[in-house]
């Protein structure tokens, strides 16, 4: 295992800055979003929406919409009951007794959230579409509503009249209680904090949008949705609508992003599916934007407890954790699992003996809540690291130096943790080394002291975290023991064409990553074309028909790892035929970039593109031998990789306003060994991005009533490059073991890392004024008045 | 994000403008640069049912050194103010505000009169107009009047414009030095939560973003400096009177604090710049 902090090596393409293939046709506006499709003849659909947060549904009146020019039909959610062979899937039912209610594309009699469709208008224009929508007249009965998350745990108000309790499921993960009584009995040091994760809403720069078009005669509909998971929405679409799956083809064209959001089943696509059926035409619907606030899944949404217990030197000897998760009004596709995904790494980069982990799932009357970018895990990651800059607190120490106290040390891999899972690899102290290098943080400390003495407005602050994060999702077998319906797996082919080019048939389904560059790069190494040679098949059913698509930093880990399998496969196979051309044994032959020549007699040689077009032709194959070099992998990943490092924060705080400014950001990523290291700063660049919004600007705002308040880019504050800095990026190389590339995953390490980071700093900056938290998003009117509560009579706020 | 349906009509003089705008005057809305009313109709919180778009009118964008004053042409884009070597020269306040407004895209299509004639209080335009002692020239079937800036802003959205007049041009007196703005937001495209544009020439004058129904003067600053009282003293009751708006980007109270903090530093500045 080597550490370094270069990029990775470079023979071949693989590990060089290879400029994006997709950027073309993304940055022209060539690209093909699912609104950009021209289909004749499609309907435009319009959804009514509860504007009440829970309500009874007493009357649907279709007729006004009916009479608007150029409607094709409406319908009730009673009217369309019959359309649903089964409720809205949610494929991870975290415990055998978990509570859901059931959950129809368009409710019936009861709403239980502003957005929550009611009813549906199809109209020869999204326009007329949308105002015969709002000519539908709906009586609501108003119910009570559960807004607040811990006031709905309460039970005081129930989300749906059908449950008996909010209280979906509790879910525990205490290997040894009475260790960790004892732990917390005997420390030395024990600190409880309480932090909110804030609701977000993901606003990927594309809405969703979906176009389903019956074909003819066949009794087929092909379903083009702005969607990261193709694969598994066809088979979801098929039990729910009632359709055989092999009716269904689904293609996801460029898609805009997704950050999780578009990792699910969704009423408008089952819409659109039935509506086609019923009314046999292709039925279309393009989200809006303040739409998407409320009909698109929010991401977080949890009330966090986490106890640390340690002894005088800061050493962690348990962690006890409680949470409270926001379900929303429904279970969505993996809403009640996205915490499972966290509870694992409540610990983080630290070695603890004793863990405790307990979390509540809990429905409000609100938006559901699902996976977005990081998933559960940015959540541990916040409040280990929240609360292990508490501990330095408490005892007076540098958080840097707690930090080292307690890394789990390199030569401990692979390490067996408390919560039961095996890190692969890891060099924590390195990762922290560089980046406290790269930020120069002794003299920013210098600088820190030296404006406090000053008595300076303008205070810094500096904030570390160093996280780890299980990705790659994810073994079968560990899925099954967490209850996924599914398995973890990705599918590939490899193929040459006759002329020597080759196609990648892929099961993940890229929404902005560059898959196509990196698996053309893999294969291209492999078999020693150009990386251009090689074309890239994914997200269509019916080209792709294997899959189960991108989310959770899986697609190179898992993905890639599949093609990589597959394109040895295909070298066997052209070995064998190599051999069989060449008369010598195939144990004689080495392959060099595409070339097979004999050992020690290179003259003898025959090149991969050559083979290509006679196993075409199959005019003269060996006995036995198959036409076509073309070969087939799926890959379940044994164990799940573990992405590491240590990002540093530096903020300048107005201590008059309360304004905070991120001046400076260092990130040291290790993300094992890196197919395209310009890819994987792509990655970090968003990823720190959307993690310094939750720290300091995003949020969904619900008013006591459980309207959504942030339904424009107006309320809901997502920063753009001038709010800021140039980050500064290092790497380490720690080649995971667990996959032949030696690779782990990046997509979502910035995002995780970021937000305890900040947070941290604007703690930091104002530590010696007392303060120890202020809840996300940090506002300037909440620095403001924490500087006033905490010091009193320092001129602040109150 | 489709606005209800309107009848779009293009009008080439400020005359046309105003004949159509007497057919039916309250629900003809003008259109300029339509950064503000678009979003508006978008939303569908504002549904007129004729859009007369002067945006191709000519002879209404320029900034022109006027003697004691500079006139602004009220269809000249805020990038067009930001850039101009007289309004730089003369009202350095207004060419920094109008730099200040939204985002580049902003910057380039809104106009400098839509911006005023639409009296929006978190605008940043209205305050610079009112610190600078601005006058602002209207049109109308009745003739040309001219109101003054502290005439003008009569309430939230609410403007001394008739709905069939058409405001034509923003006067502005010269203050070559002793200027500041201060915008406190959270994102640089942002509204201010709250802001400051003072003059100190010659008397002070301080207007403020986003401090109550209208831009608003500090007065009470206003009067503290006039008596004679020190800056800190004079920006502490910057708030006087007045009663900010409580929204997600800020209580009444916070902004009453950062009032009194940013008058501070607009006057610190102002005055450093030759007041």
């Amino acid at each position: 295992m080597s550490t370094t902090v270069a990029d990775g090596p470079a023979a071949g393409v693989v590990g060089t800055r290879m400029r994006r293939r997709e950027d073309p046709a993304l940055l022209s506006g060539e690209a093909r979003y699912v609104h950009d499709l021209v289909v004749p003849g499609a309907l435009h659909m319009a959804v009514v929406r509860s504007p009440y947060a829970h309500a009874r549904v007493t009357s649907v009146d279709l007729s006004g919409a009916l009479a608007s020019p150029g409607v094709a039909a409406a319908f009730s959610g009673a009217e369309l009951a019959g359309e649903w062979s089964s409720p809205m899937p949610c494929a991870w039912p975290v415990t055998a007794d978990m509570q859901a209610p059931s959950h129809l594309p368009v409710a019936v009699d009861e709403v239980c959230y502003v957005g929550d469709a009611v009813a549906a208008v199809v109209a020869s224009s999204q326009a007329e579409a949308q105002d015969a929508a709002a000519a539908v007249a709906v009586a609501y009965e108003e119910l009570p509503a559960a807004v607040d998350l811990e006031d709905a745990a309460s039970d005081r108000v129930l989300a749906h009249s059908g449950l008996i309790s909010n209280r979906a499921y509790t879910w525990e993960l205490v290997p040894d209680a009475d260790a960790v009584e004892r732990a917390f009995a005997e420390a030395a040091v024990t600190v409880r904090e309480r932090y909110v994760q804030q609701r977000l809403i993901p606003a990927a720069m594309e809405p969703r949008g979906v176009c389903v078009v019956p074909q003819p005669f066949g009794g087929e509909y092909v379903v083009y949705s702005a969607t990261q998971i193709p694969h598994i929405l066809r088979t979801m679409l098929g039990i729910t609508a009632g359709v055989p799956e092999e009716r269904i083809r689904v293609v996801a064209p460029s898609v805009g992003g997704g950050f999780g959001s578009k990792l699910d089943v969704y009423a408008e696509e089952l819409l659109c599916l039935a509506l086609a059926r019923r009314l046999r035409k292709p039925v279309r619907w393009s989200e809006e934007r303040s739409e998407a606030a409320q009909a698109t899944i929010h991401g977080r949404g949890q009330v966090q407890e986490i106890e640390l217990a340690a002894d005088p030197h800061g050493r962690v000897l348990a962690v006890r954790v409680r949470l409270l998760a926001d379900m929303g009004a429904y279970m969505q596709l993996v809403t009640p699992g996205v915490p499972l995904l966290g509870a694992f790494l409540y610990h983080g980069v630290y070695d603890v003996p004793a863990y405790a982990f307990t979390c509540t799932g809990v429905f409000t009357n609100k938006t559901p809540t699902d996976a977005y970018r990081g998933a559960g895990r940015p959540e541990a990651t916040y409040a280990i690291e929240r609360a292990i800059d508490a501990v330095a607190r408490k005892i007076g120490a540098d958080p840097q130096e707690v930090r080292r106290r307690n890394f789990i040390p390199a030569d401990k891999f692979p390490y067996s943790s408390v919560a039961g899972l095996v890190f692969d690899s890891g060099n924590y102290e390195a990762a922290l080394d560089a980046a406290l290098e790269l930020v120069g943080y002794e003299e920013l400390r210098e600088a820190q002291a030296r404006r406090r003495e000053e008595g300076a407005t303008r205070l810094l602050g500096i904030g570390l975290s160093s996280y780890v994060e299980m990705c790659g999702l994810a073994p079968s077998r560990v899925l099954a023991s967490l209850n996924y319906v599914a398995g973890g797996w990705e599918a590939a082919t490899v193929r040459m064409l006759p002329t020597g080019k080759v196609q990648v048939v892929t099961g993940a389904s890229p929404h902005g990553q560059g898959h196509v560059t990196s698996w053309s790069m893999i294969v291209a190494d492999k078999l020693g074309v150009s990386p251009e040679d090689v074309e890239v098949l994914h997200s269509d059913t019916a080209v792709s028909p294997l899959g189960l698509d991108t989310y959770g930093s899986r697609s190179l880990s898992v993905g890639g790892t599949a093609i990589a399998l597959a394109a040895d496969r295909l070298i066997d196979k052209a070995r064998l035929l190599a051999a069989h051309r060449l008369e010598v044994a195939p144990e004689d032959l080495e392959l060099s970039a595409g070339q097979f020549s004999v050992q020690g007699s290179p003259s003898s040689a025959i090149g991969l593109g050559a083979l290509a077009f006679e196993a075409f032709t199959a005019h003269d194959l060996p006995e036995g031998m198959e036409p076509n070099l073309e070969a087939s992998a799926t890959y379940d990943p044994t164990n799940f990789t573990f992405p590491f490092g240590t990002h540093v924060a530096v903020v300048e705080v107005d201590t008059e306003t309360g304004k905070v400014d991120l001046v400076r950001y260092a990130a040291v990523d290790d993300c094992g060994n890196q197919i395209n290291p310009l890819i994987v700063d792509g990655q970090v660049h968003g990823g720190i991005a959307q993690g310094v919004a939750q720290a300091l600007f995003e949020e969904a705002v619900y008013d006591d009533e459980g309207n959504l308040l942030t339904t424009t880019f107006t309320d809901y504050l997502v920063p753009a490059a001038s709010e800021l800095p140039s980050f500064s990026l290092g790497r380490t190389v720690t080649p995971s073991p667990s996959n032949p590339m030696g690779v782990k995953g990046i997509g979502e390490a910035g995002t995780i890392a970021a937000t305890p980071a900040v947070v941290n700093a604007v703690v930091d900056a104002l530590s010696h004024l007392g303060v120890e938290e202020i809840a996300m998003p940090v506002t300037p009117e909440r620095v403001w008045r924490s500087i006033g509560a905490s010091a009193p009579g320092t001129g602040g706020g109150r | 994000m489709i606005p209800a349906s309107f009848e779009y009509r293009r009008a080439d003089s400020v005359e046309q403008a105003l004949g159509w705008l007497s057919e039916d005057p309250d629900s003809t809305k003008l259109l300029a640069g339509g950064h503000s009313l678009l979003p508006l109709m978008k939303l569908r919180l504002a549904t007129p049912g004729v859009l007369v778009d002067i945006g191709r009118v000519p002879g209404l964008s320029y900034v022109r050194d006027a003697g004691d004053h500079v006139a602004v042409g009220a269809l000249t884009r805020h990038r067009d103010v930001e850039i101009s070597d007289v309004a730089r020269a003369h009202v350095p306040l207004l060419a920094h505000v109008a730099g200040q407004v939204g985002d580049p895209q902003v910057r380039h299509r809104g106009t400098i009169g839509g911006s005023i004639a639409h009296g929006d209080p978190a605008s940043d335009l209205p305050a610079a107009v009112l610190a600078l002692d601005g006058v602002l020239v209207i049109d109308g079937p009745r003739g040309r009047r001219e109101v003054g800036a502290g005439d003008f802003f009569r309430g939230f959205l609410e403007t001394a414009l008739a709905p069939d007049e058409v405001l034509t041009e923003i006067r502005v007196r010269k203050a070559p030095r002793g200027w500041a703005f201060q915008k406190f937001n959270r994102r640089a495209q942002d509204w201010a939560i709250v802001g400051v544009a003072a003059v100190v020439n010659g008397g002070a004058r301080v207007a403020l973003v986003n401090m109550g129904a209208t831009t608003v003067r500090a007065r009470g600053t206003e009067e503290a400096l006039a008596a004679g009282a020190g800056i800190a003293e004079a920006a502490a009751r910057a708030p006087e009177g007045l009663e900010p708006p409580s929204d997600l980007q800020g209580s009444a109270e916070y902004r009453r604090h950062l009032a009194t903090v940013l008058v501070r530093r607009a006057l610190e500045e102002a005055t450093a710049s030759g007041g």
